[in-house]
C-alpha cells in the first residue's frame, strides 16, 4: 500500500456542491424560452459546467471519500438534469401555445379566386323532368330544330290551312314552300318516336322550339318545351291524368292541385289542358269580392300544358295501328314551368345570360 | 265569344247562380272562361224624364239648354243640357242629383253656365251602352216616367267572354253557349233556330252555286219598302254593345244580331245595286273586288266569291263588295245566308289578311241548316222594326250533302277515358251534344257525298278502315248539323267525357315500362355542363339567330364553310336572318352585355345545335301523305333535304380567370384557360385531345389551337384575334373554344379499364432539354413518351426557358420524368437507360439536345 496524501478537493464540498446545484436551479428556473434554457444547460450541466468538472476530480479523492463525493454530486446532476427536462417541456408547451396564437388568421377573410359557375335554369330544369319521366321508365328522345314540315304539322294532323302554319307563327326556311321550318313544338319527335321506336313507346322529348314573338316578359321567339308520348295496348286518359299529376307533384310538391279541361289540338283527341291551381292566390281571387291576382288574372287556375289521346290519324300516319294501340301525348313550356316553380317574372331574364340571373341556380333545380 | 247573362238566360232555364258558377260549368265543358264584366250594377237613381220645355243660353260656344224636365216628382227639375237632339215633349233618361253612372260616376247638383243643374240628361254613351254618341238618348214614346232606367233597357248585365278552340264554331253563338249551359246546369234548352217557317212560294233573287266545293248552300231573301231612316231598338243596341258589336244602322245591326244569337252570318245587299243573278264561284284571272273596308282587291284564283253580271260583289262569308252594299237609302234589301267550305275562308281571310266575324265563324264551321232559319229571322225583324215587307219567295240554292255517320260500340268512349260508362250514359249525353244514335251498324249511313270541307277532315279509303272501331254492342252516331268537327269515334268519346266531367276521369299511373334510363350521349351532355359550371363557366342559352354582319366580324373568309348558312324566310330582325354555323356570335354578344352590366370577369358557356347546310342538299323537303306511314325512301327525301344539325359546345372569356384579392395578384384568361376547357369537356368523353398549333378564325393565328381526338379534329380553341375582339366589342385578349360534341359522343369507347396499380418505389430523372423555338412541346412530349418506353410512369413540363443561356432562337424544356415498374424496384442503371432512351428519340425527331451537354 503506497502512501498515501489526502489532498483537499474544494469543488467536492458538500457546499460547494450544493451551491452548484442552487445555482443551476436557479439559472433553470430563470430561462425565459428555449434558447435561454439552452445556455442554461451549457453553463450548468455542459462538459464544461461546474458540476461536471467536479465530477472529474472524484477520481482524486482517497478511495474512501470518493464514495461519498460520488453520491453527493451525482445527486446534484441528477436534480439539475430532471429540473432541466421539466423547464424544457414547460418552456417547449408555451411555445407551442405562443405559435399556434401567432398563427392564426382571419378565417372570414373572403375566397373566390377561382369563383364557381353554374348551369342554366332552363337546362336544369329539363334534366329534372327527364328524370322524373326515366323514373317512370320513359326514356328521352331527341329530334333535329329545324325539322321537315310533315313532321311538325302534317303528321300531328294539323291541316295545310292552320294558322299556325302561317309566317305569323312559324319560322320558315329558305323558300316558303321549301317543306323546312324552325319546330314550333316538340312534337315532331313524337313522330320520329312513333316511326322509329319498337312499341310500346314510353318518351319524353324536351328542347327548343321557335315561333315567331317577339320577345318580352311573357313571351320569346325561341324557348323550350317537353313533349311526353306514350303508346301502348289500352292506354286511357286516366292514364295521362295519374302521369300528369305524379309529373305535377315532382315538379311542384305533392300539395299541388291540378284540373283538366276539355281543350282542342289536332293532334290528340280527346284532348284537355292541365291546369295548376294558382300558387299566389290559391284560386281565391276568382271568388268575386276577393283581391286580383295578377299571375292566374284572376282566373284561380294557370295553364301548364295541352295534352290528350294521340290522335288515331296520327298514330296512322307514323305507322301504327289505332285499332291496337293507343296513347297519350303532352307538352308543356319549360319557361312556364320555371317561372311558377321558381318564381322567375321576366322571360326576358332567362334569354339575356345575365350572369346574375343564372349564377344562383347552380348545378341543378 | 262575349255573351250577355241576360240573352243567355232567354234560350237556357239557368238556375239563379252567378256569373262565376255559370263560367265554371262553362269552362268544364270546354269553353274557358276569358273574363267577366260585371256592367251596370252600379247604376243608381237614372229614370225617365219628359222634357217639358227649355231655353237656349245665349253666349256660350255651343248652345247649352236650360231644360224643365218632369221625372215623376212633385215638381219638375231644372236641367241643363249640352245636346240639340231633342224636343219639347221627348222622353229622356235623367241622372238625379246622388244617382250613379256605369263607371261609378256619380251626378250632384252642381252650377254649370250660370244655372244650377239638378242632374244630368244621359247620352247612350253616358248609359254604357256606345262607345260614343252624338247627342243625348230619346226613348220610345210611351216610356213611363219616372221609371228605373237601368230595369227598363237592361243595362246590368254580366258578360262572360269564352274562348272558343277552333273546333267549336257553333259556340260562336248564344244558341251554342245556351245549349252548352243548358247541359252543363241539366235545365231546359230553348233553341232559337227551333222555328217554324213559312211555306215559301216561289223564289227570291236568283242565285246559283257554279263551285260545290265552294259552297253547298246558299239563300237569298228579299224585302222590300225598308225604312232606311228606321233605327235599332235600344234593346238591340244594348246587346250587340255587350257582345262587343258596334251597333251601326238597323238593317246592318239585324244581320249582326241573328249572327249571335244563331250563329249565321248574313250579308244585306241593295237589291238596286245587283244586276242579274247571283253566282257563287272562285274568282277568275285578273279580277279585282273593292271590300267595304274600301281596299281594293287583287283576287286568287281561289277565293269564293259571290258575283253577279257585273263580276265579283263580294268575298264569300269573308267581306261584301263595296258597290252593292245597303247605304242609307236603301229600301229593297236582300239577304244572303249560305254555307262556305272551311278551308275555303279560311284561306281566303288569311290571304287578304281580314278576318272579320264572318270568316272567324265559317273557318270554325257554321251549322248548314241554318240559312234558311237565319235568313227568315233576319227579314222578320227587317219587318217589325224597319217597316218592311217580305218578299213571299226563297231562293235556295244547295247540293245534296249526305250527314257523316259514326259507328262505335257503346263501350268505346269508356274504352278512351278509363272509367266504364253505361250505355244509356253514351247515349243520353251524344243526344244532348244533337246527335242522333240508332242501335248497330246503320248500312250506308254516312257514305253520301260530304259537301264542302268543314273543320274536321273526313276519311276515305283504307284510312276509315284503320280508323274503325268495331267491338259490342254498336251503335250509330250521326252528329248534329252544327257539329262538323265529329267526323272521327274518338271525338264522341270525347264529347261523352267532357259532359260526363274531365274531373271525374280517374287518375292512374300506368305500368312502368322498362326503359333504358339515359343514353350515353345523353349522360356526357350533363357532365360536361357540370364540368364547365364547376371549373367557373356560366352557361347561357343564347338565340341560334346570326347575321351576315355577325360572320364579317368572325373574320371568315369568303369559302369558310361557316359562310354556308341556313336563311329564315321570314326572320324576326332582317339584322339576323341567318340561323348560326357556331355558337360563337351568341357568346361573344352575350358576354358583352354582361361586361357592360359591371362583369368584366366572365366565363361563360353554350350548349346547343349549329345548323351546317349540306353543299348537294336539295332545297326542299317533299311534304308528305298522312294516311299512311310514309316509306323509307320518302323519310330519307326529307333527311336529306334538312342540314346537318350538330351539337356543339363553346366558352368565351375575358378579364380574370383567377381573381386578384387581398391574397395578390390574379391570373387574366388566357389562351391555355380556353384549351383546358376543352380538355374538361374531352376529359368527359374518356378522350384525350391532342392539340396542335393552327390558325382559323375567329382565333389569334398565333394563339389557336386545333384540337384533335386521335387523327380527328374536334375543335379550337385559343385567343381571340385582336379584329374580332374590337369588332364584338370585347375586352382585349378574350379568349374562346369551341368544339363539336356529337364528334366526341361517338368515340364512346365503353367502360374504362382498370389498372393494376404498382406498389414498388418510384424513380425520377429530370431532362432539360434545348429545341428551337418554333418546336411544339405537344412533340416534345410525344418524342419523350415514345422513347421512353413502358417503365414511364409521367412525364410532366415544369419549365420553359428561353435566354442567352441556351442560344438564340433556342427554347429550353425542363421535364420530370417519372418511371416505374410493376414487378420490381427499379435500377438506377434501368432508369438512366430509360430517359437516355427518351431523349435519344426527342433528338431524333426534332433535334432536341440535353441542356448543359
Amino acid at each position: 500500500m503506497s502512501n498515501y496524501d489526502p489532498v483537499e478537493v474544494t469543488p467536492l464540498h458538500a457546499d460547494e456542491v450544493a451551491r452548484m446545484l442552487t445555482e443551476a436551479l436557479e439559472a433553470v428556473a430563470a430561462a425565459r424560452d428555449l434558447d435561454a434554457l439552452k445556455q442554461a444547460r451549457l453553463a450548468h450541466a455542459g462538459d464544461r459546467s461546474p458540476i461536471a468538472l467536479a465530477n472529474r476530480e472524484i477520481g482524486a479523492l482517497p478511495p474512501a471519500a470518493r464514495a461519498e463525493a460520488g453520491k453527493r454530486v451525482g445527486g446534484a446532476r441528477k436534480a439539475i438534469a430532471e429540473a432541466l427536462s421539466a423547464r424544457q417541456a414547460e418552456l417547449e408547451a408555451q411555445r407551442d401555445a405562443r405559435v399556434l396564437i401567432e398563427e392564426a388568421v382571419d378565417v372570414t377573410l373572403p375566397w373566390d379566386r377561382r369563383p364557381a359557375g353554374a348551369r342554366h335554369p332552363l337546362t336544369t330544369l329539363q334534366e329534372r323532368i327527364a328524370d322524373a319521366f326515366v323514373a317512370m321508365g320513359y326514356e328521352v328522345a331527341e329530334g333535329p330544330e329545324l325539322e321537315g314540315e310533315w313532321f311538325n304539322f302534317d303528321a300531328l294532323n294539323i291541316a295545310p290551312d292552320h294558322p299556325a302554319r302561317s309566317e305569323h307563327d312559324t319560322f320558315f326556311v329558305g323558300s316558303r314552300d321549301s317543306g323546312m321550318v324552325l319546330r314550333t313544338q316538340t312534337s315532331p319527335v313524337q313522330v320520329r318516336a312513333m316511326l322509329s321506336r319498337p312499341l310500346p313507346c314510353y318518351v319524353i322529348s324536351p328542347g327548343k322550339v321557335f315561333r315567331t314573338d317577339e320577345l318580352d316578359a311573357t313571351h320569346t321567339p325561341v324557348f323550350h318545351q317537353v313533349e311526353g308520348l306514350a303508346v301502348d295496348k289500352g292506354l286511357t286518359m286516366a292514364h295521362l291524368k295519374g302521369t300528369l299529376d305524379a309529373f305535377a307533384a315532382s315538379m311542384f310538391g305533392e300539395g299541388i292541385t291540378t284540373r283538366f279541361r276539355p281543350n282542342y289540338f289536332p293532334f290528340t283527341e280527346p284532348s284537355a289542358e292541365m291546369d295548376l291551381r294558382c300558387f299566389v292566390c290559391r284560386g281565391a281571387s276568382a271568388v268575386p269580392g276577393n283581391p286580383p291576382c295578377r299571375t292566374c288574372k284572376s282566373e284561380g287556375w294557370i295553364e301548364w300544358g295541352g295534352c290528350g289521346m294521340i290522335n288515331p290519324r296520327v298514330l296512322v300516319s307514323c305507322g301504327i295501328d289505332p285499332r291496337e294501340y293507343s296513347g297519350f301525348a303532352f307538352g308543356m313550356g319549360i319557361e312556364r314551368t320555371l317561372m311558377f316553380r321558381h318564381n322567375a317574372e321576366d322571360m326576358r331574364d332567362m334569354v339575356e345570360g345575365d350572369v346574375r340571373f343564372t349564377l344562383p341556380f347552380g348545378m341543378e333545380v | 265569344m262575349k255573351v250577355p247573362l241576360s240573352w243567355l238566360r232567354e234560350h237556357a232555364d239557368l238556375p239563379a247562380a252567378t256569373a262565376h258558377e255559370i263560367a265554371d260549368r262553362l269552362t268544364a265543358a270546354g269553353l274557358k272562361l276569358e273574363s267577366i264584366t260585371s256592367v251596370g250594377h252600379e247604376i243608381k237613381n237614372i229614370v225617365v224624364g219628359r222634357v217639358l220645355e227649355f231655353k237656349t243660353l245665349e253666349g256660350f260656344k255651343k248652345p247649352i239648354r236650360h231644360c224643365q224636365v218632369e221625372v215623376g216628382e212633385a215638381a219638375p227639375r231644372g236641367i241643363v243640357c249640352g245636346a240639340v237632339n231633342f224636343e219639347a215633349g221627348d222622353l229622356v233618361p235623367v241622372a238625379l242629383p246622388g244617382s250613379v253612372l256605369p263607371g261609378g260616376f256619380e251626378i250632384g247638383a252642381r252650377k254649370t253656365y250660370g244655372h244650377v243643374s239638378e242632374g244630368m240628361i244621359c247620352s247612350e254613351a253616358e248609359l254604357g251602352i256606345a262607345d260614343s254618341s252624338p247627342g243625348i238618348l230619346v226613348l220610345p214614346a210611351g216610356t213611363p216616367i219616372g221609371a228605373d232606367v237601368a230595369t227598363l233597357l237592361g243595362l246590368r248585365d254580366d258578360v262572360i267572354e269564352l274562348e272558343v278552340t277552333p273546333d267549336r264554331g257553333y259556340a260562336l253563338s248564344i244558341r251554342g253557349v245556351a245549349r252548352e249551359a243548358a247541359t252543363a246546369f241539366g235545365v231546359e234548352f230553348r233553341d232559337p233556330a227551333a222555328v217554324d217557317l213559312p211555306e215559301a212560294s216561289g223564289e227570291a233573287f236568283p242565285a246559283s252555286i257554279a263551285d260545290p266545293t265552294a259552297c253547298d248552300r246558299f239563300v237569298l231573301r228579299e224585302v222590300t219598302g225598308f225604312d232606311p231612316a228606321a233605327q235599332s231598338p235600344l234593346w238591340m243596341r244594348v246587346r250587340l254593345a255587350r257582345a262587343g258589336m258596334r251597333p251601326v244602322s238597323l238593317a246592318v245591326d239585324i244581320t249582326n244580331y241573328v249572327m249571335l244569337e244563331l250563329g249565321q252570318p248574313l250579308h244585306a245587299f241593295d237589291r238596286g245595286r245587283l244586276s242579274g243573278g247571283i253566282v257563287v264561284r272562285r274568282a277568275e284571272p285578273g279580277e279585282r273586288l273593292t271590300t267595304l273596308d274600301h281596299v281594293d282587291r287583287e283576287l286568287h284564283p281561289e277565293d269564293i266569291l259571290i258575283t253577279d253580271d257585273s263580276g265579283p260583289i263580294g268575298l264569300a262569308g269573308t267581306m261584301g263588295g263595296k258597290d252593292t252594299e245597303i247605304a242609307d237609302d236603301s229600301v229593297d234589301l236582300v239577304i244572303e245566308a249560305a254555307h262556305f267550305s272551311a278551308t275555303g275562308t279560311a284561306r281566303m281571310s288569311r290571304r287578304h289578311n281580314l278576318v272579320s266575324e264572318a270568316s272567324k265563324r265559317f273557318e270554325r264551321g257554321v251549322d248548314r241548316e241554318l240559312p234558311l232559319v237565319a235568313s227568315w229571322r233576319a227579314v222578320s225583324l227587317l219587318a217589325e222594326l224597319g217597316g218592311a215587307t217580305v218578299s213571299p219567295g226563297v231562293t235556295h240554292a244547295q247540293v245534296d250533302v249526305a250527314p257523316t255517320a259514326i259507328a262505335i260500340p257503346t263501350g268505346h268512349p269508356g274504352a278512351v277515358a278509363g272509367v266504364p260508362y253505361s250505355r244509356e250514359t253514351v247515349v243520353h249525353r251524344l243526344e244532348q251534344v244533337g246527335c242522333t244514335v240508332a242501335d248497330g251498324v246503320v248500312e250506308g249511313a254516312g257514305e253520301g257525298p260530304h259537301g264542302v270541307d268543314a273543320t274536321g277532315t273526313v276519311s276515305t279509303g283504307e284510312l276509315t278502315e284503320l280508323l274503325r272501331v268495331v267491338g259490342d254492342d254498336m251503335i250509330t252516331v250521326v252528329p248534329p248539323s252544327w257539329r262538323p268537327d265529329l267526323t272521327d269515334p274518338n271525338d264522341l268519346a270525347e264529347e261523352v267525357m267532357r259532359l260526363e266531367g274531365y274531373d271525374k276521369l280517374p287518375s292512374v299511373l300506368p305500368p312502368a315500362p322498362a326503359g333504358a334510363g339515359l343514353t350515353e350521349a345523353q349522360r356526357l351532355r350533363r357532365r360536361v355542363g357540370r364540368a364547365l359550371a364547376g371549373a367557373g363557366y356560366t352557361e347561357v342559352l343564347a338565340y341560334p339567330f346570326v347575321g351576315a354582319r355577325d360572320l364579317d366580324d368572325l373574320l371568315l373568309t369568303d369559302d369558310d364553310a361557316r359562310r354556308r348558312a341556313v336563311r329564315l324566310t321570314n326572320p324576326l330582325s332582317e339584322d339576323e336572318p341567318f340561323m348560326r354555323t357556331t355558337l360563337l356570335p351568341g357568346l361573344f354578344k352575350t358576354a358583352v352585355r354582361n361586361v357592360g352590366r359591371g362583369f368584366g370577369d366572365v366565363a361563360l358557356f353554350e350548349t346547343g345545335l349549329v345548323y351546317r347546310p349540306r353543299e348537294d342538299a336539295p332545297d326542299r323537303a317533299p311534304v308528305l301523305r298522312v294516311d299512311r306511314r310514309p316509306t323509307e325512301d320518302e323519310l330519307a327525301a326529307v333527311a336529306a333535304a334538312l342540314p346537318d344539325q350538330p351539337l356543339r359546345v363553346a366558352v368565351v372569356l375575358t378579364g380574370e380567370f383567377e381573381r386578384s384579392g387581398w391574397w395578390g395578384k390574379g391570373r387574366a384568361a388566357g389562351w391555355a384557360d380556353a384549351v383546358e376547357a376543352a380538355r374538361a369537356v374531352a376529359r368527359e368523353a374518356g378522350a384525350e385531345l391532342s392539340v396542335q398549333a393552327d390558325q382559323h378564325a375567329p382565333w389569334h393565328p398565333g394563339r389557336c389551337a386545333a384540337l384533335y381526338v386521335g387523327d380527328t379534329l374536334v375543335g379550337h380553341a385559343g385567343e381571340l384575334h385582336p379584329r374580332v375582339v374590337e369588332a364584338y366589342g370585347l375586352p382585349p385578349r378574350a379568349c374562346a373554344m369551341e368544339l363539336e360534341l356529337t364528334r366526341l359522343e361517338r368515340l364512346h369507347t365503353g367502360p374504362v379499364q382498370a389498372r393494376r396499380v404498382s406498389a414498388y418505389p418510384v424513380a425520377t430523372q429530370d431532362v432539360a432539354l434545348i429545341v428551337p423555338d418554333w418546336t411544339s412541346v405537344a412533340d416534345v412530349e410525344t418524342a419523350l413518351r415514345d422513347g421512353a418506353g413502358e417503365l414511364l410512369e409521367s412525364v410532366r413540363l415544369f419549365d420553359v426557358y428561353t435566354g442567352a443561356q441556351v442560344g438564340e432562337g433556342n427554347k429550353s424544356l425542363a421535364y420530370t420524368l417519372r418511371f416505374r415498374a410493376p414487378d420490381r424496384t427499379l435500377t438506377v442503371e434501368e432508369t438512366t437507360a430509360a430517359r437516355d432512351a427518351a431523349v435519344a428519340v426527342a433528338a431524333e425527331r426534332l433535334g432536341a439536345h440535353l441542356r448543359g451537354v
